[in-house]
């Protein structure tokens, strides 16, 4: 029997009615994971600390305590920490750190004494170091190959769960996304995820790249994968400053999914989607656009028309200044939150010092990948005296007004699409002379992050070179379960999201 | 003291760091007591392991809004925390959290008396922030490493801050003084200098008379003592006029002061001074305190120790050197407040007397903050002493005897048992004291004698004889005054 890319409402079926049990599947995922190593998406496996949350799962079913998650696989971005994996952030700087606690999002989703959802943890992904790019290639343990063309980038950071989830090596994965690395991998790899509204899930234990746009999510197959995910990681969590604990914040999210556009029997009227506003961002859809990305695009804007959807043509006129905002704010944050690595009481210690500052500076200089040195540097640079109110607050000024075009976009529209990115996967190696080049395929996901509004990607095509390609859905704060509703109405009618490489069947 | 030599001025500021007494960490839930064994109270937000973020303790923040109110100043509805930025090993998050543009304190004044001049220091600002661990070198010499012990780290400070406007080593001393008076008042600090938990930084630069730029100052640091602030800022002072008066430049720098020698030394210049790159933590939501918030704090304070001098010079009649002194702790206040409602307003100056005398003197004695006599007890001595039962002299040992536990029961009556029990009751019946005046001068024809060629002195060895044969309870008033009707016949 397949498991590899079924939906967690048919797995749920299936362990209910014991046609497997939570240790089969996750024996067969790690089987899976196993095989394709290769892809280099997985950084730990452990079979004993698999199998053993497992039974756990299968005990905790056979006491009729389960939850729609519990039993299911997922795998955690190496970027959560995690008490029995190793955490590394894909950093040398913390090859061999372990954790003495889980972060939250694992807590909610693993066993946690009873009080999590249950899933079954099947080891730590790939990443960029500390979450850093977009291509995957800025991971200290490798690059992770594209299922769909190994040749290929499959996005970044969370590349390794973009990729785990297309080549059906687990059924679920959890991505962090600071600038678009949830959704840009997720439309390389043809899968579907969400970064939710900056602050309802809980950013302990992540490990800190740029706190102020940091925020966790899912990724799996379907909009309605993501829908049961997400339900299970969000919260306020009083380790968490900036978790949200406001009324809007306790919109649920699966109920929310649930409630907005009926049951899935709406899709047999034709127009589930009546009177939904689709924003469309002539922005997003100027030059730099690939031309066989247009086209699907555009194809998946007519089919939500044809869902009873109606387009509303927007500006977002600051668009491509989210790119310099973004790149003075999230290097600044970054260069503070990496001070902590400094191998004095975790992480690597150079063996070449003479006195405590050299110590501090060459293990540094070691632990680090070239990418976050940039960073790092960039940070500080536009932190310095005399430098910052020209470059820091001035990121923070256009950050406001950027969320703000947003707001004033939403007065027309219920949902923004566009683009993820503006081509498919490109080929590894191609852009890693050029961090401009790479940096402007972020142009339209920053915003989003910057304005720290819910946005997802799913898949709605292939491009020319046979890569997937992502849908961009931006809903308003806390809107995540219409969204998700939305693109699942979507999916109802197309098959981009079933479809998987011809290798990974 | 030295005296500021003449034709120079000497501007001095402040900045206090003073241990706030939450139970927690200012962003972690580890406790903040002093003296554990090593890195026993860092938790994995102190010891920043990755993932971790810190959480503000809203104590902390009381802490600064009772702070604000004791001085008088304004309390920003809305504070920001920010990131400083260094490496330091003791500095787990290469960052220290604190207050940068927008501090939750500003402006307040503290009131402070120097010689007759009362003077009003005014504050710049008062800040949260994070410590830092410790270092530590001592007894690891020959094993070549250094320990790091983090169980400071994370504990909350609030840093006071002056502006430029001292004059002396002793207003320095006087303002730190009376803003330790204040800390521990209100109960946002244990005051404890050896323990570090309030310590100062002396910023001094030093002018010619007359000048209205500032001179280049140095920031002194390491001072645990008042003592040694005054002797660090004298000594600063005579150096800086030293170096400017040898034709050289007093350099910005931070300089240490060395007890032991008595001296201050560079510690870092200007030159390798430090871009902390501060920015708005994005871990931390700015800091709100709202009017209401204010208000239930303000309705909870004590009153303060400047309220509270003026009430005892105006309820009690008191001078403004006794009520200051009265008020100098809660402790004594409270106290000296107890007494006087027992012995009544009336006797409020034998009260403060007494307070400030043998109760300050005994407290000094045992080193403590607590007296060994009770409230109700000195009443009881303070009634016996104003009914004329027994001598100020004999009131004084009964004190030391209760002080001493002789008073079995050591009730509140235990003045009176000692009383009875040594025969201390004063005799005031003439006929009795006039019985042994007789005696004495009859067996004392020598300072008889002497008295009437006009050697005063000799009335005082009469007097001490009668007492001596009373056995200390002749009402020594009635004494002198038979002995001198006596010996004028």
């Amino acid at each position: 029997m397949s498991f590899a890319h079924t939906s967690l409402k048919a797995l749920r079926a299936a362990l209910d009615t014991k046609q497997v049990s939570a240790t089969e599947l996750a024996e067969y995922f790690l089987a899976r994971a196993e095989k394709a190593l290769a892809l280099n998406a997985f950084l730990h496996i452990d079979r004993g600390l698999t199998l053993g949350q497992a039974r756990e799962a299968d005990a905790r079913i056979a006491r009729g305590e389960a939850t729609a998650l519990t039993g299911i696989p997922v795998a955690h971005k190496d970027i959560f920490v995690t008490r029995d994996w190793r955490s590394t952030a894909g950093s040398n700087m913390l090859a061999d750190y372990v954790s003495p606690f889980d972060a939250t999002v694992v807590e909610k989703l693993g066993a946690a004494d009873g009080k999590g959802a249950g899933m079954v943890c099947l080891g730590k992904l790939n990443c960029d170091e500390f979450a850093m790019g977009s291509s995957n290639e800025n991971s200290a343990f490798g690059p992770v190959k594209n299922p769909w063309n190994p040749a290929k980038i499959p996005g970044g950071s969370s590349g390794g769960s973009a990729a785990a989830i297309a080549a059906g090596l687990a059924p679920a994965a959890t991505g962090t996304d600071t600038g678009g690395s949830l959704r840009q991998p997720a439309a390389m790899c043809g899968i579907t995820a969400i970064k939710p509204t900056y602050g309802r899930v809980s950013r302990y234990g992540m490990i800190a790249f740029a706190s102020s746009l940091d925020q966790g999510g899912p990724m799996a197959k379907s909009a309605e994968d993501c829908a049961l995910l997400l339900d299970a990681m969000v919260g306020f969590d009083e380790r968490d400053s900036t978790s949200l604990n406001s009324a809007e914040a306790q919109t649920p999210v699966l109920a929310g999914f649930l409630a907005a556009f009926g049951s899935e029997k709406r899709v047999d009227t034709g127009s589930p989607l009546k009177g939904v506003r689709i924003g469309v961002p002539k922005e997003f859809f100027g030059a730099g656009l690939a031309a066989d990305v247009a086209r699907a695009v555009e194809a998946a804007l007519v089919e939500f028309e044809m869902l009873g959807a109606v387009r509303v043509d927007i500006s977002l006129p600051r668009t491509t200044l989210s790119i310099p905002a973004y790149y003075v704010i999230a290097p600044a944050e970054a260069s503070s939150n990496l001070s902590r690595f400094d191998g004095v009481r975790y992480g690597h210690r150079t063996k070449n010092y003479r006195d405590l500052a050299e110590m501090i500076a060459n293990s540094r200089a070691e632990g680090f990948g070239e990418e976050v040195k940039r960073r790092i540097l960039t940070g500080a640079y536009v932190l310095s005296h005399g430098y910052y109110d020209a470059y820091y607050l001035q990121a923070q000024r256009v950050r406001r007004l950027i969320g703000l075009d947003f707001q004033e976009a939403f007065k027309s529209c219920d949902f923004i699409m566009g683009p993820v990115s503006p081509t498919t996967a490109w080929s590894i190696g191609a852009k890693n002379n050029d961090p401009v080049a790479m940096y402007l395929e972020d142009i339209y996901t920053l915003g989003v992050s910057l304005a720290g509004l819910p946005g997802m990607s799913a898949p709605c095509g292939f491009g020319e070179d046979n890569m997937p390609i992502g849908l961009q859905i931006i809903g308003n704060y806390f809107d995540e379960g219409r969204m998700m509703a939305a693109a699942h109405q979507y999916q109802q009618v197309t098959d981009w999201h079933t479809r998987c490489p011809e290798a990974f069947k | 003291m030295s005296a500021i030599p003449a034709g120079w001025e000497v501007v001095i500021g402040l900045e206090t760091h003073a241990q706030l007494s939450t139970a927690s960490k200012i962003f972690s839930g580890s406790p903040t007591q002093y003296g554990a064994a090593p890195n026993t109270q860092a938790s994995v937000v102190d010891l920043a392991l990755p993932g971790t973020l810190p959480v503000l303790n809203k104590g902390a923040v009381e802490c600064a809004i009772k702070f604000g109110l004791a001085v008088n100043a304004t309390i920003a509805p809305r504070s920001i925390f920010a990131r400083k930025n260094y490496f330091y090993p003791d500095l787990p998050k290469g960052y220290q959290i604190s207050q940068y543009e927008l501090p939750v304190v500003v402006g307040g004044e503290v009131k402070i008396t120097v010689g007759n001049e009362e003077k009003s220091i005014q504050l710049t600002r008062a800040h949260l922030e994070e410590d830092a661990g410790k270092s530590l070198h001592e007894g690891l010499e020959t094993s070549g490493v250094s320990g790091i012990d983090l169980n400071r780290a994370g504990t909350p400070l609030l840093e006071i801050v002056t502006e430029p406007c001292m004059r002396s080593a002793e207003e320095a001393v006087a303002y730190a003084k009376a803003l330790h008076g204040i800390v521990t008042w209100i109960g946002i600090c244990d005051g404890n200098m050896q323990e570090g938990s309030f310590r100062c930084d002396a910023n001094v630069s030093v002018r010619r008379a007359g000048e209205q730029k500032l001179g280049t100052r140095a920031e002194i640091k390491n001072v645990n003592s008042f003592r040694f602030l005054e002797k660090a800022i004298q000594y600063e002072v005579r150096r800086q006029i030293e170096v400017i008066e040898d034709g050289g430049k007093v350099v910005q720098e931070t300089r240490l002061y060395d007890a032991d020698r008595d001296e201050t030394r560079s510690m870092r210049s200007k030159e390798d001074a430090m871009d902390y790159r501060y920015f708005p933590d994005p871990d931390l939501l700015p800091v709100e305190i709202s009017e209401a918030w204010i208000g239930e704090i303000k309705s909870a304070m004590p009153e303060l120790p400047e309220q509270r001098r003026q009430r005892f010079e105006r309820d009690f009649a008191l001078s403004a050197y006794d009520a200051a002194q009265l008020t100098a702790t809660r402790e004594t206040a409270s106290y000296f407040e107890q007494v006087v409602e027992g012995a009544g307003a009336a006797h409020a100056k034998l009260a403060a007397n007494w307070v400030l005398g043998e109760v300050s003197a005994l407290l000094n004695e045992i080193g403590g903050s607590t007296s060994h006599v009770r409230p109700a007890q000195l009443v009881g001595i303070l009634n016996r002493v104003i009914d004329q039962t027994i001598s100020n002299k004999a009131a004084k040992e009964v004190f030391h005897g209760i002080a001493h536990g002789d008073a079995p029961g050591n009730g509140d009556d235990a003045a009176d048992v000692i009383i009875e029990m040594r025969g201390l009751r004063q005799v005031s019946d003439s006929g009795a004291i006039e019985k042994i005046v007789d005696e004495v001068i009859a067996a004392n024809q020598k300072s008889v004698e002497e008295y009437k060629a006009g050697k005063e002195k000799a009335l005082n060895a009469l007097f001490g004889q009668v007492m001596k044969a009373s056995n200390k309870t002749a009402n020594p008033a009635q004494v002198t005054e038979i002995l001198k009707r006596k010996l004028s016949t």
